[in-house]
């Protein structure tokens, strides 16, 4: 019985990832974020090995350059070339999102799954701590973290992930507590699977949708935090540098060296843009109620 | 609906008291401490220094009397604007923050609701294109991008304000455009999506089908209903307009309690960070109590508890 009920769910999984594949890739707005996302996610990761530049010779004497055919972006007030820094910059601000997006999907998911599955007291207890958390104002903790546990880039995966973890735990505990009731855990129960391995083996699976797409969402999330981080000089200390930090220098010298701000703000947030576009479109791929603009079409 | 907000107000307490402790362990877990300078002082001098402050009494002792001296709304004393208190400080620099936090949520509800319900009535057209890739430019464009650019064009192009301060009545203009532009545009998408949504509702074929005309269909019957995600936005949006405003206020030097609460992250003036995070989430507990009781009034259907 528990193999009927394992290929049944087989076959209805890759049902639905064979529809949401098809939904996935006929979205316009994911396509669009998504190729915007892996050109500028290609280029700051091979980029920069090509390039006879490198993001930290200085030359002082070569000062801030406009924009031209040998610089494309330009050079800082050092003489540095300011498009190997976007890029080298985009490398952190872009491993910082992921890394931290999986310390808080990795919280989020574990916690709300054992609570939306356990229910009754445990989860009462356990969504009021996430409630009390709310309360919290947000941004102001990971200050508070990093003032209190230093500066390393480690440490702000941790206090970035440590506050971004809420709101998935909040979705994937009411998902979980509606998958609770349904006849397959029942089924998967009066089998005899342990807790772990339906919470593993037929919980986990179907909360993927709505991970993915506040995954994806969260990414942008936690590379504006970042950014906004560094941008105080709380984030990335110097000699790394992040696109909060280039933006940061870029602010000072907005009178003079325009483009300082000019082009890490702009691949900044072409960067942000696409992102948010691909969790947008998944939103409507993967979520059927929200999907309004496509009913529309079709 | 009385039992409701009773209710909801004890609820509160218990959320204080876990916020209240959280900070004093995370104070009292931190390495280090206010007074290790880098040119160390002598050993008696700390030792005094710690005993003004009551640092060299039991960790129990401490922590009763911190909560007490919270309980009394007394966040004890600067440990580096010497001779300030905490909640001093607070009340000079809070209304600052507030001022521009209220400018910016105009601004944010002026612009983003009429963008949204627009966007929704012209569905599938060009219109709701250019208006929506508005709103996601804004929600795209954070706030240390926005002022920078913002300043570039108004202040040094145009000269129409000045780049930073909080003197004149003009000052206020670059501010609370970059803090509200933020959420204008999450109001838009809210707003839109509540409107499609309400659109596609009996009573709205209804009250066509009466002859009604459009306008009145749109702000008589549909607009109310519409409205209720933004109005359940407006709990974080407030929340994160007047605790989100230290960027803001730190680009422009503005003397807000921002600003401030960065400048301790640096000095590690822990007395005014702790009491700044207690003071912000008493804030956003109580406006989301307020959103919620708001809420409540506008939407009987969620009048159940």
């Amino acid at each position: 019985m528990a193999k009927i009920a394992k290929r049944q769910g087989l076959r209805m999984g890759q049902l639905f990832r064979q529809d949401s594949w098809d939904r996935f890739r006929s979205n316009r707005k994911v396509q669009i974020g998504a190729v915007l996302f892996i050109s500028s996610v290609l280029l700051c990761f091979i980029a920069p090995l090509f390039s006879g530049q490198s993001h930290e010779t200085t030359r002082l004497e070569y000062g801030a350059q406009a924009p031209s055919g040998e610089h494309f972006f330009g050079t800082d007030d050092l003489g540095r070339d300011l498009f190997i820094r976007t890029l080298m910059g985009g490398r952190i601000s872009i491993a910082v999102g992921f890394a931290a997006t999986a310390v808080a999907l990795f919280i989020g998911v574990g916690y709300g799954m054992v609570a939306g599955y356990t229910g009754g007291k445990t989860e009462a207890v356990m969504m009021r701590f996430v409630d009390t958390l709310y309360a919290l104002p947000f941004i102001l903790i990971v200050i508070l973290l990093t003032v209190l546990i230093g500066r390393s880039l480690l440490l702000i995966f941790l206090a970035i992930g440590a506050v971004e973890w809420l709101t998935m735990a909040r979705i994937v505990c009411a998902q979980s507590k509606a998958l609770r009731n349904q006849e397959f855990v029942a089924a998967a129960k009066a089998c005899g699977a342990s807790n772990i391995r339906i919470l593993a083996k037929h919980i986990f699976p179907n909360l993927l949708g709505p991970v993915i797409v506040y995954t994806t969402l969260m990414i942008p999330a936690v590379i504006l935090l970042e950014s906004v981080l560094s941008f105080l000089g709380l984030g990335v200390q110097p000699p790394m540098s992040s696109w909060g930090i280039l933006i940061n220098d870029g602010a000072k010298k907005i009178d003079i060296y325009p483009w300082m701000l000019i082009f890490p703000a702009l691949f900044f947030s072409l960067t942000i843009f696409s992102l948010n576009f691909i969790g947008d479109g998944l939103r409507d791929a993967l979520d059927p109620k929200n999907n309004l603009s496509n009913q529309a079409v079709r | 609906m009385s039992t409701f907000i009773l209710r909801r107000v004890l609820q509160v307490i218990p959320t204080l008291w876990v916020i209240a402790t959280l900070t004093f362990v995370l104070m009292k877990l931190t390495p280090g401490g206010p007074f290790d300078e880098e040119k160390p002082v002598s050993p008696e001098v700390k030792e005094l220094i710690e005993a003004h402050y009551g640092l060299d009494q039991p960790i129990h002792i401490q922590y009763a009397s911190f909560l007490w001296q919270r309980l009394q709304g007394d966040f004890g004393p600067s440990y580096k604007y010497v001779g300030w208190d905490v909640d001093e400080i607070i009340a000079q620099s809070f209304p600052v923050s507030l001022e521009l936090g209220f400018y910016a949520l105009i601004i944010a509800i002026i612009l983003g609701v009429p963008i949204g319900i627009l966007a929704a009535l012209k569905n599938n057209r060009p219109t709701e294109t250019i208006l929506m890739s508005f709103a996601m430019l804004g929600i795209c464009l954070p706030a240390f991008v926005l002022a920078p650019l913002l300043i570039l064009i108004f202040s040094f192009q145009l000269g129409w304000f000045n780049p930073f301060g909080w003197v004149y009545a003009g000052d206020r203009v670059l501010p609370a455009l970059t803090l509200g532009v933020f959420y204008a545009a999450y109001i838009a998408r809210l707003s839109r999506s509540g409107m499609l949504e309400v659109m596609q509702e009996d009573y709205i074929r209804t009250a066509r089908a009466k002859g009604l005309r459009e306008r009145v269909v749109v702000f008589r019957h549909a607009l109310r209903t519409a409205l209720n995600p933004v109005v359940s936005y407006m709990g974080p949006a407030v929340a994160g307009l007047i605790s989100g405003s230290f960027v803001v206020e730190t680009i422009f030097f503005i003397p807000g309690l921002g600003s401030f609460f960065v400048n301790s992250a640096f000095n590690r003036d822990d007395t005014i960070i702790m009491g700044t995070v207690l003071f912000y989430a008493v804030l956003i507990i109580f406006f989301n109590l307020l959103v919620d009781i708001l809420q409540m009034w506008m939407n009987p259907r969620t009048r159940h508890g």
